[in-house]
């Protein structure tokens, strides 16, 4: 199950785990979420539970926290096999949980939040909830409005409010889920800050995050997720063996490196970057897109995708990826720079207009935007082209020309299928992207922007899709390789772009050298090439 | 709530439904589906009239015997089909496309009293042949009108339908009444109505009977929703709106647009229905007349699955309770509100039905 | 002194407010408290007038109000409980139920009063007030407001009853977090089923009881059909004071005296048709909707079924 580190089970001395998992295993439809995961908390210790999104980290902390119930395998907490039944079991036996979506109530103030889940019969008890919020804030050493309503307060500050209130009830156990994720460099400083203390405190603390930098700053041990599994853990001590740098690179190793059990073949030779001098077909210069409150703000982006080439982006997730694919698509608006197709502006053209024009987007979304679950998927194959001939006639359907149109996509792209007017919802995650690459690589595309393409999908439908995409850009497409696994950015590309909080901080070419600069650009170290 | 129609999720069809496992065909399952609450309610109904100590056999004889074998009540049976065979294209409309348009009784009301007016006072000058079909435009026209605000308010700052349909379906009532006192009033009537418009100049009968052409109407109009929803293009983006409002986004479709033209159609149809029952059975609308239509056609919308054909065979046979109800009732000694009853039931048992249904496709998926 | 200021008109304005007014304000607040929980209860309208049935009948037999109002209660809660179960528990459309409850009341209610009282149409004797002492003195308002039955104040006293268990209560945030933040509540360890459930039950008696005011004390007589929507007006009450009790007993007032003006300036001596004067709420809300769009905001998880782990 672990990779080639010693799997780090010796215990640091009289410390003895107070939570320990042990081989669990979690599915949901079409997904395995967790697959026989293994791990110890200790008291007085912060653990990062490091992981791209879809790793699985979500999942292993709503079993911790009483939320999900695992399929196989078994908790323990203090030595006791426990079923953690629900929320509320989870705080009885001391296991208090911060998750990433906040769960405090916007309309409520900060003490009423901290008073919220006591018996409805008991009265409001104002005095005794001030003096443990100053209990705990004093051991936080941090302070808080009391009176002010919680949707006031700025994000940090929320944060705070949630961690005071997963220590309410002298909880030893501390789960932070993602909590630097919408923070400020001030706050995620005094989140480190506030662990700190807690160790000291004897809490013990589980520390998910996806940023590498973090989990080797805050963590005292530092256990890798991927795809589900645990790849891999850093002890305490060979954390300190290894200093700051070796532990990066070891890190980067288990998490996007060969060291993988599944990783890309194990090809030794990584020069990918093939000579590519068709005419370049996609340009972004200074590109500024929209953004909303707490999206990443995409600005200051350009590159140049030429015929056959593959462009891919790198970058830990969150760093304005999907915001600019949403840019480059046209879903979200263009408010500075230029973007051209073919040497032909395309800032201003509408969604369809773009797709007419040759710009694809295959959105890593694929049931929440990219498809309707409810409609068959023959139409789903058609939904950007609804009303085009030779489908439509006169605005009205034909049939037998949709029918046979998606038969051939479902032949050509494999997509298994009951038929062609099964709703598409009732597909396997695999078969839905299939379907969506079948609908975007349709009909002559020019260029194409894959979002995340083999996200969540087994080992097969990923060599099925980074086919597909290496046999489109064979045939001339300009392609935007967007993804979150530097395995198959490095296998599939022929430079590597970097985005870090919105900026393209740098464009490398698929050399040997290409994965140790491009770790090394996604985590903010490395010089812009 | 940020007033998404996708979160009401109005689509009860589709997930869950087919007949995968059962080794019948989809079709039969649907009709299966629709009959069970029906016979439930049916059997629950009869219970009550037992309580009530009457007979519930010749209860439901007498129905059938009224609305559907009596030529005189088939008649009046389909004559009462035409509003509200058009009441549910507009609804199939709106709900398809993940809308909450609740405000149709107002909208019904408003375009009938314009109708009648406008329809009234224009036949003294013009032959009615170009009189009828600008009376049902106008009534088209009115309805739609009278959907702006709510659909202006939902597409552009997303304020909830529900309530805004709602107030503009009361304020309607209440502003026809207004019209009808005072601007329309014919002073030659103690009773407050509009203008009459002779029988004679209303749409004319088939073939000697009873019924006029707007049962003909009202079934040609749902046919061509039940097309468009189906065969067309701009059906299809009105549904993927309702079905994934995202999707809707991610495939170029400008939603606020389509909000706003999807409430102007199922109001305009509703405005229609008011139209038809003016032109073609009232001639004139009388003060405080609301036949509130609205609440009762929603459940049947939905019972027949936002299928139009399937829409035109529950209205047929919620006309034949209400007409046939009617004899029913006054020979049991009842007021005709024991239909209301049968329908709520039918809509809880069929809620109930749907829940169970899809229950079990969860269970087999799993 | 004449025409609009008269002191009949005054006086016929303030008891018709109160009159009209109450039913709606203790729905309204019923329905606020299922909403703020984020339940759309679409179902009061029904609630209403199965409470207007059954506390007519009841005191009807019992020769008392207090049973009455018991009895209205009773009736509002029996469809409420059904709406608890099929929404609540089993997450089936709130819409969809609400119409049918409130369709099922319309008829079972015309029904029952159909058998009972058509031929015979009693009356309930005219309720005694219970005057405040010196408060029913003041000219105007002191008949209108302080000489009145003494429900009415109870169900003055309701709204601050309300203020405080919003306000000052674990009831109070459990039903704000079951609305504004399911997930919050489920996370705290308390059930958002059952939280939600009991509201929808508090919604039900409290639209009982002011369908039974309305037919006991406001008219003295059932009809069928009598609510006339009094319950939809309830949930736009509860939806505009937007978790505010008192904005619900303004509001209510506000309706009650637009939906009784047409009586007042009847008495006043000038003749408006009855349809002007009732468009002026429902205008009102339009227009407060319009201006203020943006910030109509609902309960965040109004109308949704809650499922742990669905975000």
């Amino acid at each position: 199950m672990t990779n080639s580190l010693p799997a780090a089970t010796a215990e640091t001395g009289a410390n003895a785990p107070i939570v320990v998992v042990d081989g669990v295993t979690k599915r949901f439809p079409g997904v395995v979420a967790n697959d026989d995961v293994s791990l110890s908390i200790y008291p007085g210790e912060v653990q990062a539970l490091l992981g791209e999104n879809g790793a699985g980290k979500s999942t292993l902390i709503a079993m911790l926290s009483g939320m999900l119930q695992p399929d196989a395998g078994a908790i323990r907490v203090r030595d006791q096999a426990t079923a953690i039944s629900s929320p509320r079991r989870a705080l009885e036996l001391g296991i208090g949980t911060v998750y990433q979506h906040p769960t405090l109530v916007p309309t409520l103030t900060v003490l009423e939040n901290l008073m919220l889940g006591a018996p409805w019969h008991q009265r409001m008890n104002r005095a005794a909830t001030r003096r443990r919020l100053g209990e705990i804030s004093e051991m936080l050493g941090i302070s808080l409005p009391e009176d002010a309503t919680l949707g006031d307060l700025s994000l940090g500050q929320q944060q705070q409010v949630e961690i005071v209130k997963a220590l309410w009830r002298g909880e030893q156990v501390l789960i932070l889920d993602e909590a630097t994720a919408m923070l400020t460099p001030k706050g995620v400083e005094d989140l480190g800050q506030v662990m700190g203390r807690l160790r000291d405190a004897g809490i013990a603390i589980l520390f998910i995050t996806h940023k590498l930098n973090e989990a080797v700053r805050f963590g005292d041990r530092v256990t890798v997720l991927k795809l589900g599994r645990k790849v891999g853990e850093l002890t305490p001590d060979q954390l300190a063996a290894l200093g700051e740098d070796q532990a990066i690179t070891r890190i980067v190793d288990l998490m996007f490196g060969t060291a993988s059990p599944e990783g890309a073949g194990g090809d030794a030779d990584r020069n990918n970057s093939r000579l590519i001098d068709g005419p370049v077909v996609l340009s972004a210069d200074e590109l500024v897109a929209a953004a909303g409150p707490g999206e990443p703000a995409v600005s200051g982006v350009a590159f140049q995708v030429r015929a056959g080439e593959v462009f891919g982006i790198a970058g830990v997730d969150g760093n304005g990826q999907k915001q600019l694919a949403e840019a480059l698509a046209g879903q979200r608006r263009i408010v500075g720079g230029s973007l051209s197709l073919k040497s032909e502006p395309i800032s201003g053209l509408s969604v369809v207009q773009r797709q007419r024009a040759g710009l694809r987007y295959v959105t890593d979304d694929r049931l929440g935007e990219g498809t309707v679950g409810t409609f068959q998927v023959g139409l789903n194959l058609l939904l950007k082209r609804i009303g085009d001939e030779p489908f439509w006639r006169n605005g009205t359907i034909r049939k037998r020309e949709v029918e046979r149109h998606a038969r051939t996509l479902i032949d050509r792209h494999d997509v298994r299928t009951p038929g062609p007017q099964t709703p598409i919802g009732r597909l396997s995650g695999g078969n839905i992207q299939k379907a969506l690459l079948a609908r975007e690589l349709d009909n002559a595309p020019i260029a194409v922007i894959y979002n995340k393409p083999t996200y969540g999908l087994d080992a097969n439908n990923i060599q099925f899709a980074r086919r597909a995409i290496r046999e489109q850009a064979d045939q001339g497409v300009a392609t935007v390789l967007i993804s979150t696994d530097l395995d198959e950015i490095l296998e599939l590309s022929d430079r590597i772009g970097v985005m870090l909080q919105g900026r393209m901080v740098g464009i490398v070419d698929n050399d040997r050298d290409a994965q140790r600069r491009v770790g090394e650009l996604m985590i903010g170290v490395g010089a812009a090439a | 709530m940020t007033a998404d129609a996708g979160t009401n999720d109005p689509t009860p069809t589709a997930a869950g439904l087919s007949g995968q496992g059962t080794g019948m065909p989809e079709w039969l399952v649907r009709i299966v589906l629709a009959l069970v609450p029906i016979l439930l309610a049916l059997i629950v109904g009869a219970v009550i009239l037992l309580l009530l100590g009457r007979d519930p056999i010749s209860f439901y004889v007498n129905i059938v015997r009224r609305g559907l074998i009596s030529w005189i009540g088939l008649q009046e049976t389909i004559t009462r089909c035409a509003p509200l065979i058009l009441l549910g294209a507009s609804l199939i409309v709106a709900f398809r496309a993940g809308l909450w348009n609740l405000g149709i009784d107002g909208q019904f009301l408003l375009a009938a009293v314009i109708t009648a007016a406008l329809s009234a006072s224009m036949i003294q000058s013009v032959p009615a042949w170009i009189v009828l079909p600008v009376g049902m435009v106008a009534g088209f026209l009115v309805g739609a009108v009278w959907s702006l605000i709510p659909a202006l308010l939902k597409a552009y700052q997303g304020v909830n339908e529900i309530v805004t349909t709602l107030m503009m379906s009361f304020l309607g009532v209440s502003l026809a009444n207004v019209l009808i006192k005072i601007p329309f009033n014919d002073p030659n009537t103690t009773v407050p109505q509009t203008l009459t418009l002779a029988t004679d100049d209303r749409l004319p009968r088939l073939f000697g009977t009873t019924i006029n052409i707007g049962v003909v109407i009202a079934v040609v109009v749902i046919l061509v929703v039940h097309w468009v929803m189906t065969r067309t293009a701009f059906g299809l983006r009105l549904q993927t709106v309702g079905a994934n409002p995202k999707a809707a986004l991610h495939a170029g479709l400008s939603v606020p647009l389509l909000t706003v033209v999807t409430f102007g159609l199922s109001a305009g149809l509703a405005g229609l229905a008011g139209s038809v029952e003016i032109l073609g059975v009232w001639g004139n609308v009388r003060a405080d007349w609301n036949p509130g239509y609205g609440l009762a056609i929603i459940p049947l919308v939905f019972l027949a699955r936002f299928n139009g054909i399937a829409v035109i065979g529950f209205t047929f046979f919620f006309a034949m309770l209400s007409i046939g109800g009617e004899t029913a009732s006054r020979r049991a000694d009842l007021p005709n509100y024991f239909v209301l009853v049968l329908v709520a039931l039918i809509l809880i048992f069929m809620a109930l039905t749907e829940w169970l249904s899809h229950r079990r496709a969860l269970a087999r998926r799993a | 002194m004449s025409g609009l200021l008269s002191d009949a008109f005054l006086i016929s304005l303030v008891a018709g407010a109160i009159a009209a007014g109450i039913p709606l304000l203790l729905a309204g607040l019923g329905e606020q408290v299922s909403e703020k929980a984020g339940v759309l209860n679409i179902g009061i309208e029904g609630m209403m007038l199965l409470g207007a049935y059954t506390g007519f009948y009841v005191a009807f037999l019992s020769g008392s109000l207090w049973l009455g109002f018991l009895g209205g209660a009773v009736g509002g809660l029996i469809l409420a409980s059904l709406m608890a179960l099929l929404c609540v528990r089993l997450g089936l459309n709130q819409i969809v139920i609400g119409i049918a409850l409130t369709l099922g009341a319309d008829g079972i209610t015309a029904l029952l009063h159909h058998v009972q009282f058509s031929r015979t149409y009693p009356r309930l004797p005219a309720v005694d007030t219970l005057p405040i002492p010196l408060l029913s003195q003041i000219p105007i308002v002191g008949p209108g407001i302080f000489d009145r039955h003494p429900s009415v104040y109870l169900a003055i006293i309701a709204v601050f009853v309300l203020v405080w268990v919003f306000r000052r209560t674990n009831v109070g945030l459990n039903l704000q977090a079951a609305g504004d933040k399911p997930a919050a509540l489920d996370a705290a360890g308390v059930s958002v089923t059952t939280t939600r459930t009991l509201a929808v039950l508090f919604t039900g008696m409290m639209a009982g009881l002011g369908g039974a005011y309305m037919s006991m004390i406001g008219a003295g007589i059932f009809i069928p059909f009598m609510t006339g929507g009094a319950g939809f007006i309830a949930i736009v009450l509860a939806m505009l004071a937007r978790g505010h009790p008192t904005w619900v007993l303004y509001g209510a007032l506000l309706f009650g005296a637009s939906l009784s003006l047409t009586t007042a300036l009847q008495v006043g001596g000038v003749n408006v048709p009855t349809d002007v004067v009732q468009m002026l709420p429902f205008a009102m809300v339009m227009l407060v909707l319009v201006i203020f769009a943006r910030r109509s905001a609902l309960p965040a998880a109004l109308g949704l079924p809650y499922v742990r782990g669905q975000r």
